[in-house]
């Protein structure tokens, strides 16, 4: 053992994802070099070949989609103090879960066709804390940098990492974005939790809910300008699944059964 | 006798999970696997009943690392389904996120990922203390990659500026002069790191063996972002008939496809490209490639890494070419929340371009505006049984060694092919497995 042990131990995880959140990590240049002067790095695979699975800090980033996803998570859980979700995917199921919505059936057979057999996979694909208990949350597609420093930075120094529990819409203000409800677009903003500074908005597009409904999303309001902006209920649940849907299917937001006018 | 057992789970520092199985009894190779390991997206099957604005999101998703590819390539097959055509701004700028994510790509795979090997290291980590300066270096290269695809797409991670029929956002000249002044001052870094490799190139394994390369192709350009289809063995081939080029397949070892063309495996990358258009490199990369003594047609996969490097600077060339184009033009105005007007037609799209790791297609069919079919071809997918034909070449020729010696070859192997393996399920890990039955 080094000599420098009393720095925490942390570990990097990947499961169903497109490991973007990892690389947010690597991005962090420079800051990469500061950040291991107060943690060492047990495991980290998609950037060294040294592993340990002496670590306290779990980083678990991707969807959960097979037994063999699950039993790790479950020997991460033994093993870390703490188990941080990382990224849409292992927060709320992310893009992943856009496929629960379809026949599982159809779904193996259009990737994989008459070899679809071959392939184990669950019909859902699942967030982290749906199999293991997670300790917190760095939502978003991809994490940003800064909230993955504060919150490192925070279990460090024995704090409480906080996730933001405004909307986009209070960081579009602040940037001073023109709101996507008045240039014609539409926009998840109003019912999406804020952290990423509203960067998408800001960078021309809308808000498409990467980081997941808010906690108590005023959903009838935010379905009612959808509806007034021109979309269809079904447009608007189909807006909602590119990232909500698993926390639609699972209490979490708008109930496709209970809204208005859309059809089972 | 021999006998070796190596079972590798999850080969590291590549992107995804992979596994190398090599069970050697008496001497006699019996096992020898490149698995691919990671679990199924099925991407293919979610793109069906979104629309073309979802469509090009999503695909983002695919690939942190070439993300901006990904982009690029769902946009045209997109913009070819649905009949909208984009200005030569447009192009341009597209062009320059393309560069800017294959050297962001390419340094992190030769910077972070390849060279800890060459220095007996296990990352790049410990090198930060023993190597500061050459690290340093990486880092600056790397970082900007990044600030490239930052001042073009938005963002370097699943950017979002890239849009159906153009850019949501442009970046201002300004912007564009203090890019290029970035890219001119940065040759000295990247010289540096070319020294470095050269001083460490003799560590690369001498194997060779005979394969077929196939890249894009173009009459006018080192093809990346536009061309046909080219086989080192036949020569050019047609788009439209990709899906005979590529002939995916499923293997049970797989949970990614494989695929060949004219024999049993194929290699796409950076050193396919070289060899395939070396004639169109710009004159600072053919240094480059000089002073690794890299000429087509180079059979050794290891050099993958150093044909890497001569892209890089092949790219920061063109692209200081593509500003000085941008700015000579002067930029078209636009909004700041542009949102291309599209009436979409009905119809089956196709779209190619060169990601870091090699030729990716996107093929898409559009009704109603509403993705109907889906079908997207991987860069790792086509490696994956040009590793596994290496590996079955390449083990009989390093029996003799010890066998920690051969699982990391076989793991500096896979990870010269820079495999992006959540991409092509869409994975690594070497495992011996026992040779006694």
């Amino acid at each position: 053992m080094s000599t420098e042990t009393m720095k925490p131990q942390v570990a990097f995880f990947d499961f169903t994802g497109c490991e973007g959140d990892q690389l947010q990590v690597i991005n962090l240049e420079e800051q990469l070099l500061e950040l291991v002067e107060i943690v060492d790095v047990a495991s980290f695979r998609e950037a060294t070949s040294a592993h340990s699975d002496d670590y306290q800090i779990a980083f678990v980033e991707g969807s959960a989609t097979t037994d063999h996803d699950a039993e790790r998570l479950e020997a991460i859980r033994e093993h870390a103090d703490t188990v941080v979700a990382l990224g849409s995917c292992a927060t709320i199921g992310g893009i992943n879960a856009v496929r629960n919505a379809q026949d599982f059936a159809q779904v193996r057979e259009r990737v994989y066709g008459e070899d679809a057999d071959l392939f184990d996979a669950w019909p859902e694909a699942k967030p982290a804390s749906a199999v293991i208990e997670v300790d917190y949350e760095i939502p978003g597609c991809p994490i940003d940098k800064e909230e993955f420093l504060r919150v490192v930075t925070a279990l460090v120094r024995g704090r409480e990492p906080k996730l933001p529990t405004h909307p986009v819409c209070l960081e579009c203000k602040l940037n001073e974005n023109t709101c996507a409800f008045l240039r014609d677009d539409v926009c998840l903003g109003p019912v999406t939790r804020g952290g990423c500074d509203a960067v998408c908005v800001s960078e021309g597009t809308r808000c498409w809910g990467c980081r997941g409904l808010i906690d108590n999303p005023n959903e009838e309001a935010a379905f009612d300008v959808l509806e007034e902006h021109g979309l269809t209920p079904e447009e608007v649940i189909d807006m909602y699944d590119l990232y909500f849907g698993w926390q639609r299917a699972n209490g979490g937001a708008i109930d496709a059964e209970e809204s208005p006018e859309v059809q089972g | 006798m021999t006998e070796i057992s190596i079972q590798d789970e999850y080969v590291t520092r590549v992107e995804g999970h992979g596994n190398i199985v090599v069970n050697v009894a008496d001497g006699t190779v019996e096992d020898c696997e490149w698995q691919v390991v990671e679990s199924p997206r099925f991407f293919e099957s979610m793109f069906v009943g979104k629309d073309y604005e979802a469509v090009p999101h999503m695909t983002s998703r695919i690939c942190g690392i070439c993300s901006a590819s990904h982009v690029n390539a769902s946009l045209k097959a997109v913009e070819d389904a649905i009949g909208v055509s984009i200005s030569r701004q447009d192009e341009l700028l597209r062009k320059l996120s393309l560069n800017a994510e294959i050297i962001q790509s390419h340094v992190l795979h030769v910077g972070y990922l390849a060279l800890p090997d060459l220095l007996d290291s296990k990352s790049v980590i410990p090198l930060a203390n023993t190597h500061e300066a050459e690290v340093r270096t990486v880092i600056r290269l790397h970082r900007l990659g990044n600030e490239m695809l930052e001042a073009v797409a938005g963002r370097s991670v699943h950017s979002q500026r890239l849009v159906p029929g153009g850019f949501s956002k442009i970046p201002s000249e300004d912007e564009l002069r203090e890019l290029r002044e970035s890219l001119a001052g940065a040759f000295e870094d990247l010289e540096a790191l070319v020294d470095l490799l050269a001083e460490l190139a003799d560590r690369l394994p001498a194997f060779e063996r005979e394969t077929e390369f196939i890249s894009l192709t173009h009459p006018d350009e080192y093809a990346l972002y536009d061309g046909t289809l080219y086989s080192s063995d036949v020569g050019e081939l047609s788009n439209a008939d990709y899906e005979s080029v590529v002939n995916e397949y499923v293997t049970e070892q797989s949970t990614a496809k494989f695929a060949r063309h004219e024999r049993e495996s194929y290699f796409v990358g950076a050193l396919a490209r070289l060899n395939n258009s070396y004639e169109q490199l710009s004159p600072k990369a053919k240094a480059v490639a000089e002073t690794f003594g890299l000429e087509p047609v180079c059979h050794n996969p290891f050099m993958n890494n150093v044909a890497q490097v001569v892209e890089t600077a092949h790219l920061f060339e063109t692209s200081i070419e593509l500003i000085d184009e941008l700015l000579e033009a002067g930029l078209e105005p636009q909004s700041d929340y542009n949102r291309p007007e599209i009436d979409p037609e009905d119809g089956r799209g196709i779209g190619l371009v060169e990601a870091p790791r090699g030729l990716l297609i996107h093929d898409y069919t559009f009704e109603d505006g509403t993705c109907r079919a889906a079908n997207s071809v991987i860069p790792t997918n086509q490696n994956h049984g040009n590793i596994q034909a290496d590996m079955e070449a390449m083990v009989p020729t390093i029996l003799d060694r010890p066998e920690a010696e051969i699982e990391h070859t076989l793991e500096m192997l896979v990870r010269a092919y820079d495999p992006c393996i959540s991409c092509s399920t869409h994975y690594l890990e070497v495992e011996f497995v026992d040779g006694e039955a």
